[in-house]
């Protein structure tokens, strides 16, 4: 079944709401990175991989794969939503014991697909589930979410050389294009552009999108299904920190928690925003 | 049988199970002929991917391959796959997925190509990782054995391997015990931990002095990691010194792994022969084993000079 995209854009508003819950007890994290790739998640988990509590374990299962580790709260948000994790297991997020590590550990929560956090890893590994797929002739999709600040990795680039060689059509990468890494805005610590460029050059399938329009985050992952032979790349621009207005843009929001006060700010416009959206809905 | 490298056992045993073991896949990046993984891909095209020069996405495409229930082998020169640790260290051991990193050409019996293709300390940073098992096999029949215990194996393991050809220290029959020590020689004077392929100079050494009236028990081990405490200590304790032999650093090696047992559990005093904390160089194998004192003539004098003089107990 698949979800109209009003109804992804209220999941993922009232996920920026969990998001910023779960940071702010946890006390450290990345907001930025969880709410700029928030609503790409969202499209992609409940619209294409069409995760359920039921088919979490199935072989045959579409796999979402975290390369940027450090977002995995908003993949958090989303298993809960899901009912994959507990609500209330969000609140153990970094804690001693929790299956919610600070980055994903598929050792501890196997609905992860896999550990990430060491940048630049998990689209190599989401290129082997492409392979495999490929070579059990299963109609698999592997999707693959990675940050600007990631591709400046050099594995990154063995695997983007790589995919076009194994034909990896079952292979879609999105790149939380979110302009901001911990040192800086992206364009001053090391530059990718012309991203899409490079990416048409290694032989890929490349859309660009607004990161944050539902619309064309649906149309782009419709078109990202086609089967013929070049892996896809969606190159999606968006905001960092996107849904509270004081973390938009900000690079300070890379990697720090919202204090008390913030986070009550934070929730104010967050929750103002779902209930302006539930009024107009009725 | 004669010399063999046991690179090319790997190969052979490799490409049978082939046949057998459907989830088998093979990779390799640039190095197929060298590390005889193109025995498999010659048979199973389909299932051999040639990474070309990339040994961290070969890392990380066989992590997840192997999350899609295969059986991924890796191979490459063992400093190349193992110098890309950190890639290993999250794609492989933490995420505990079962593939086999075959790392061949190790130590200075690699020869000609010099110390940036040898592998001196490859077992010291694989064994250093938690979920990481570490086999080094010492000839023919314990390579195929090694290979058809990690075909089934459901964890992450490193393979180290020879590119020169090794003396055979075990018949046709040899049964591999995974994690168990091989008593090669029985003796009461001292003991001789050996792996890989100095294990037959280790052993030839060992007679000799035998000769001499010095009686040593020789012990092949194969799987570095886990390493079997319960023997170790307990031959420690019988013999009351011990030598450790490997074509590998000193650092970090099997000699480590032993002293770190030992100083624990049986405090005993003991000498760690191997590559003694220096890089290598170009030269033929036989050459390089003899400048560096691990051939048979080299290991009976270093031998002897421990055993005539043990460290203060």
């Amino acid at each position: 079944m698949k979800y109209s995209l009003q109804d992804l854009e209220r999941f993922a508003n009232e996920m920026r709401i969990d998001i910023i819950k779960m940071l702010h007890e946890a006390g450290s994290g990345h907001p930025g990175g969880s709410l700029s790739c928030i609503d790409a998640v969202t499209s992609i988990m409940y619209n294409y991989v069409g995760r359920t509590a039921q088919n979490a374990a199935d072989p045959d299962r579409h796999r979402f794969v975290m390369s940027k580790g450090h977002g995995v709260p908003a993949l958090y948000a989303v298993l809960a939503r899901m009912g994959i994790v507990a609500q209330d297991e969000l609140m153990t997020l970094r804690k001693i014991n929790s299956r919610l590590q600070g980055h994903p550990v598929v050792t501890a929560l196997p609905e992860v697909e896999f550990s990430t956090g060491s940048l630049g890893q998990g689209l190599s590994v989401a290129q082997g589930m492409a392979m495999a797929a490929k070579l059990d002739g299963k109609p698999l999709k592997i999707y693959c979410m990675i940050g600007d600040g990631e591709l400046q990795e050099g594995q990154i680039w063995e695997s983007l050389m790589s995919a076009p060689k194994f034909m990896l059509d079952n292979l879609i990468v999105l790149l939380d294009y979110n302009k901001g890494q911990i040192d800086g805005p992206t364009r001053e610590v090391m530059d990718i552009e012309p991203v899409d460029e490079k990416l048409r050059a290694f032989n890929w399938d490349v859309q660009v999108i607004d990161g944050h329009d539902f619309k064309q985050l649906d149309e782009a992952l419709t078109k990202a299904q086609n089967t013929g032979g070049k892996p896809h790349f969606i190159v999606a621009h968006t905001v960092k920190g996107k849904g509270v207005s004081f973390m938009e843009g900000v690079i300070d929001w890379h990697g720090k928690a919202p204090n008390d006060e913030q986070t009550v700010d934070a929730l104010k416009e967050l929750e103002a925003r779902v209930n302006a959206a539930a009024e107009v809905a009725q | 049988m004669s010399k063999k490298a046991t690179r090319v056992s790997f190969g052979e045993q490799l490409a049978a199970l082939g046949e057998t073991n459907p989830e088998i896949v093979v990779f390799d990046a640039d190095l197929a002929k060298s590390t005889q993984s193109l025995m498999f891909g010659s048979k199973y095209p389909e299932r051999f991917f040639e990474m070309g020069i990339q040994e961290q996405n070969m890392i990380g495409a066989a992590a997840g391959m192997a999350t899609m229930g295969k059986k991924p082998f890796i191979c490459s020169f063992s400093i190349f796959v193992t110098g890309r640790f950190e890639t290993i260290r999250m794609s492989i051991a933490y995420a505990d997925v079962p593939v086999t990193i075959v790392g061949t050409h190790c130590g200075i019996g690699i020869g000609e190509d010099g110390y940036s293709q040898m592998a001196l300390e490859d077992i010291s940073i694989m064994r250093s990782l938690a979920n990481m098992t570490v086999i080094q096999p010492a000839d023919d029949a314990e390579t195929k054995a090694a290979v058809r215990f990690l075909a089934e194996y459901k964890h992450p393991a490193f393979l180290r391997l020879t590119r020169q050809g090794v003396e055979q220290v075990h018949g046709e029959d040899y049964t591999f015990e995974f994690g168990k020590a091989d008593e090669l020689k029985t003796g009461s004077d001292g003991v001789i931990f050996a792996t890989g392929a100095v294990v037959y100079n280790a052993l030839k050494a060992a007679e000799q002095l035998e000769s001499e009236g010095v009686n040593l028990r020789v012990v092949n081990i194969h799987t570095i990691k886990p390493l079997d405490e319960e023997h170790i200590i307990r031959a420690a304790k019988e013999t009351g010194f011990v030598l450790t032999i490997e074509d590998h650093s000193i650092i970090g090696g099997l000699g480590s792994a032993v002293a770190e047992v030992l100083s624990e559990h049986a405090p005993t005093p003991m000498k760690r022969i191997g590559i003694y904390d220096t890089f290598g160089e170009s030269g033929t194998p036989n050459g390089l084993y003899e400048k560096y004192k691990l051939d048979v003539k080299g290991l009976y004098e270093q031998i002897k000079a421990s055993v005539q003089q043990p460290a203060v107990a």
